[in-house]
């Protein structure tokens, strides 16, 4: 287990020099989710919901409200164990894993409905996303041992270095609580980039946002993605963004997939355009 | 550069209340040697160190792990009367007094951590309320389970019963340590106010290091949002554990402190009421925040005392200053008026800060 | 027969504990407190129905009322002055509120009735049930106490589900601020719960001090806190919950009491209560929590 991780117990890479990715679903995918499905006391949410995501594409997941689209978020990161189904995360089946053990083996997300350490500030949120890539133990850092502050030093430098994606680096010391709406929405991004994702699910990242910050975010979850090497799924009803930076598109509604492809196969789809607009008059 | 000012500003609060506790230690010597204090408010130093412990010890898990604890004078129970036992028990093998305090402390405390554990089951799986009522309920187990402990020592080692000290059957001689109902009796006192500094000491330094480093960000970000924490990879309920356990050692520490300053100790001391007041201790000086609830602890256990001349009328003044402060302090009208002067103080000094998530 | 008349007795007990639970209960489903004072609640019924008994001399049912009606307005007094400022508080602060508002009724007690222990005589003067032959007797005050509890809690089963004031309670605790939208007045729903809380506690009070009659300023504590524990073993803010609870609770205690031992019966109902939280975290009759993601 340690060893085939090896390459990932290393704190996240600093973001420097940006390499666009050729589209890679030909390499062994990220993810691979087949059959899931999830009922809640007789009533089916997700069903056969199938979805191979690439090493560093940035797929979309979308749909009209109370499709599933949360739901099957909740699945990947074990919010709830599915009823069917198997998901594969780096070819590994995470078949009666936890949320814990899924984040550790690379899946990270971000909440529709803001979660953060409101208490906690700027640095400190992050710093929890750091958790897992810092070792000493309770008694090194009661008894302030080398090791703490050898690993909080570099915590510290990796939570600014994290906060300056968004250009937050200087609300490093507000209270999470206390920031502005989109403020929140980013801190959620760089909290869960912090726990060292290969997958990271963005849940109506752009909820809330006027067009330029919208358009900012775009630039933004492509250079996360650049600088990282990371695959991102996004829910978002933002058919700006979603068509403008998502190279796959999964279309969900009343919780099954009617529709996948490129964003120009999903916008001439006469299904999709039935789901979000409704039937035109005439037909049946 | 900014990295300097931000360690500063975090262990300055922290330094300000380890000074502040320093410098209460020396007034009240001052005082008590100078005799200028009197024999009531001298008595009750050993066990204001003891509250001041119990208040940091809850506030760990009130505060920082977020979970209310209505048992928390189980543990120092527990930790009482191990200790109590060690301490009589090591009477002819351990001569020096100061050294079998200490070694009856870290006993009283690792017990209390092992109780700990059994009620950790519950604690990792309910939340809230519920959680509350079985902390109550372990904490009236321990009291009900010492008022059936008949405890006593002779020459063949130590003796446990339930029934009676003449049941334990006992050689002529023998020494009585717990006395069912009677609780402990015939303690030599060895806690002394140096022994109580030391350990507040320790407890500020286990409790506040604890909390700005990562397992106490991970038992923070838990109480915070647990599902957000969880999506990060934390594991509650190693956390929680952590905080609980460590949280029990420390009451169970205070416990042998509190018992080792009397001859005799019943284990009504240690009910539900004297929870509820070390609870109050934690919330009068602000949840979460170490140094109010030593401020509160050491004003709450003299208070009665000051309001000795009122004696029938005492403890009725004292829940009428309960019920005023938390109205006063929570209150919606009474925050808001907070808020505007607050807001005019600031207009005025025109700087201020955020302030960490803990004041130390 | 010894076991019939054990049980009996703890399910006469455990209907005195199951009437304070509603209160427990229905005061926490709507105001999401847990109302620490209502133990002492108890205690001032209890000493208003002996004052008026004993002092002025009035009969049985005069007392009773007289207690009621003070302990319902006692109840919501206190709600006005002490909790209603504190509605948006957090819920520790008014936790330790209720604390003070129990310190403060226990010891006006004290001051106005001294420490020592009054002699509380029955309010019911019904004969024995015997049956049997005889080896089986059912006293007066579990008869009364027994049947009183069924109509209590029939009675307010009725008044949540038919009245409008019911309704209205229960739309507030299941959320105050629609409710609210929705034209209830919220602060005279908490009120009305308050009272209604507070006049069974002064029943109970009565009803405990004629099955146990000694009467002192903490008579109402340890109830108060079993009730407490009845009340969230059965589900805290369900109300068929308190009485399921209490009465269990009841049956217990009197149980390991005869059967176990006397000094342990109250570890003994506070480990069942560990036991059934761990096994339905929530409570026999609990809603099970569901956070939404």
């Amino acid at each position: 287990m340690a060893n085939d991780r090896e390459h990932r117990t290393k704190m996240v890479p600093v973001p420097s020099k940006a390499i666009i990715p050729e589209r890679d679903l030909d390499k062994t995918p990220i993810l691979e989710a087949s059959h899931l499905g999830i009922d809640f006391g007789g009533l089916t949410a997700v069903d056969d919901f199938n979805l191979t995501i690439g090493r560093t594409e940035i797929a979309g997941l979308i749909g009209p409200n109370g499709a599933g689209k949360t739901t099957v978020f909740n699945l990947l990161t074990k919010v709830y164990q599915p009823t069917r189904g198997t998901i594969l995360l780096e070819g590994k089946d995470t078949h009666g894993m936890n949320t814990i053990q899924v984040n550790k083996l690379g899946i990270a997300r971000t909440f529709q409905n803001i979660r953060l350490f409101d208490n906690l500030t700027v640095e400190d949120n992050v710093k929890v996303g750091l958790h897992n890539q810092m070792s000493y133990s309770m008694f090194s850092g009661v008894l302030r041992m080398p090791k703490y502050w050898k690993q909080e030093r570099i915590a510290h430098e990796r939570a600014l270095e994290l906060l300056s994606i968004f250009d937050m680096q200087d609300l490093a010391d507000h209270k999470a609580g206390a920031l502005p709406y989109g403020a929140q929405r980013r801190l959620e991004i760089v909290r869960a980039l912090a726990s060292n994702p290969s997958l990271l699910l963005l849940d109506e990242p752009a909820a809330g946002m006027n067009p330029s910050e919208t358009s900012e975010l775009m630039d933004n979850i492509c250079k996360i993605r650049d600088t990282f090497q990371i695959a991102i799924l996004l829910i978002e009803h933002d058919m700006n963004l979603v068509m403008g930076i998502c190279e796959g598109i999964c279309v969900l509604n009343y919780g099954k997939i009617i529709a996948k492809g490129t964003p120009e196969e999903i916008q001439a789809n006469p299904q999709v355009i039935e789901a979000y607009l409704g039937k035109k008059k005439g037909e049946n | 550069m900014s990295k300097i000012k931000k360690l500063n500003k975090t262990t300055r609060s922290n330094f300000i209340t380890y000074a502040i506790v320093i410098i209460a230690y020396i007034l009240s010597q001052i005082f008590s040697s100078a005799g200028i204090m009197s024999n009531s408010l001298r008595g009750q130093l050993v066990p204001i160190c003891a509250y001041v412990v119990m208040a940091i010890s809850l506030n760990l898990t009130v505060g920082i792990m977020g979970e209310l604890s209505l048992g928390h004078a189980g543990f120092m129970s527990v930790g009482a009367f191990t200790g109590v036992i060690t301490a009589i028990s090591l009477q002819d093998s351990v001569t020096s007094g100061p050294l079998r305090l200490l070694i009856a402390i870290v006993i009283g405390g690792i017990m209390a951590g092992i109780f700990s554990l059994i009620v950790a089951v519950p604690v990792l799986r309910l939340r809230g309320d519920y959680l509350a009522i079985v902390t109550l309920a372990f904490g009236e187990i321990i009291k009900n389970i010492v008022y059936c402990l008949y405890v006593g020592m002779d020459s063949n080692g130590l003796h446990i019963g339930t029934v009676s000290i003449e049941a334990l059957q006992m050689e002529d001689g023998a020494t009585t340590i717990i006395n069912g109902p009677m609780g402990a009796v015939g303690i030599t006192k060895l806690s002394t106010l140096l022994a109580g500094f030391l350990l507040i000491l320790f407890s500020l330094f286990v409790v506040l290091n604890l909390i700005k480093s990562r397992s106490g960000r991970a038992i923070m970000a838990l109480r915070d949002n647990r599902i957000a924490a969880e999506s990060v990879g934390i594991s509650p309920s190693k956390y929680k554990l952590m905080a609980f356990v460590t949280s029990a050692i420390l009451a169970g520490m205070a416990g042998t402190l509190y018992a080792m300053n009397y001859s005799t100790v019943a284990a009504k001391k240690f009910d539900f009421n004297t929870s509820i007041l070390v609870l109050v201790f934690v919330v009068l000086g602000g949840i979460g925040n170490i140094r109010g609830g030593i401020i509160a602890a050491v004003i709450l256990t003299i208070l009665p005392e000051l309001l000795r001349q009122f004696s029938e009328y005492r403890m009725l003044t004292y829940a009428i200053v309960l019920i005023l402060v938390m109205i006063l302090t929570n209150g919606a009208k009474a925050r808001q008026f907070l808020e505007r002067i607050k807001g005019s103080l600031r207009f005025i000094k025109k700087k201020s800060d955020g302030g960490g998530a803990v004041n130390g | 027969m010894t076991v019939l008349s054990n049980l009996i007795n703890g399910i006469s007990l455990g209907s005195i504990y199951a009437i304070i639970a509603l209160g427990y209960t229905m005061v926490y489903g709507i105001a999401k407190m847990l109302n620490f004072a209502h133990g002492d609640v108890i205690m001032v019924g209890g000493y208003m129905a002996f004052c008026a008994m004993t002092y002025l001399g009035w009969g049985v049912l005069p007392g009773i009322l007289l207690a009621v009606i003070i302990c319902t307005v006692l109840g919501v007094v206190v709600e006005k002055l002490a909790y209603k400022p504190l509605r948006s508080a957090p819920s520790l602060a008014v936790l330790i509120t209720a604390i003070g508002v129990s310190y403060f009724l226990q010891n006006t007690a004290l001051l106005i009735w001294g420490s020592d222990p009054k002699v509380f005589s029955s309010v019911v003067s019904l004969p024995s049930l015997k049956l049997f032959d005889g080896q089986l007797s059912i006293s007066g005050v579990t008869q009364v106490t027994v049947i009183s509890c069924v109509i209590i809690m029939t009675a307010l089963v009725l008044f949540t589900s038919k009245t409008k004031i019911g309704k209205a309670m229960r739309a507030v605790s299941e959320d105050k601020g629609a409710a609210q939208l929705m034209g209830i007045n919220v602060n005279s729903t908490i009120s009305v719960t308050f009272a209604i809380g507070s006049g069974l506690a002064a029943l109970a009070g009565v009803l405990l001090c004629s099955a146990y009659p000694t009467l002192m300023p903490t008579t109402g504590s340890m109830p108060g806190i079993k009730a407490f524990t009845a009340a969230v073993f059965g589900g805290i803010g369900s109300i068929p919950g308190a009485m399921v609870g209490g009465i269990l609770l009841g049956i217990i205690e009197i149980f390991g009491k005869a059967y176990i031992s006397t000094q342990l019966s109250d570890a003994i109902v506070f480990a069942v209560l560990i036991v059934v939280l761990l096994v339905k975290p929530t409570g026999l009759l609990g809603k099970p929590i569901n956070e939404k993601v």
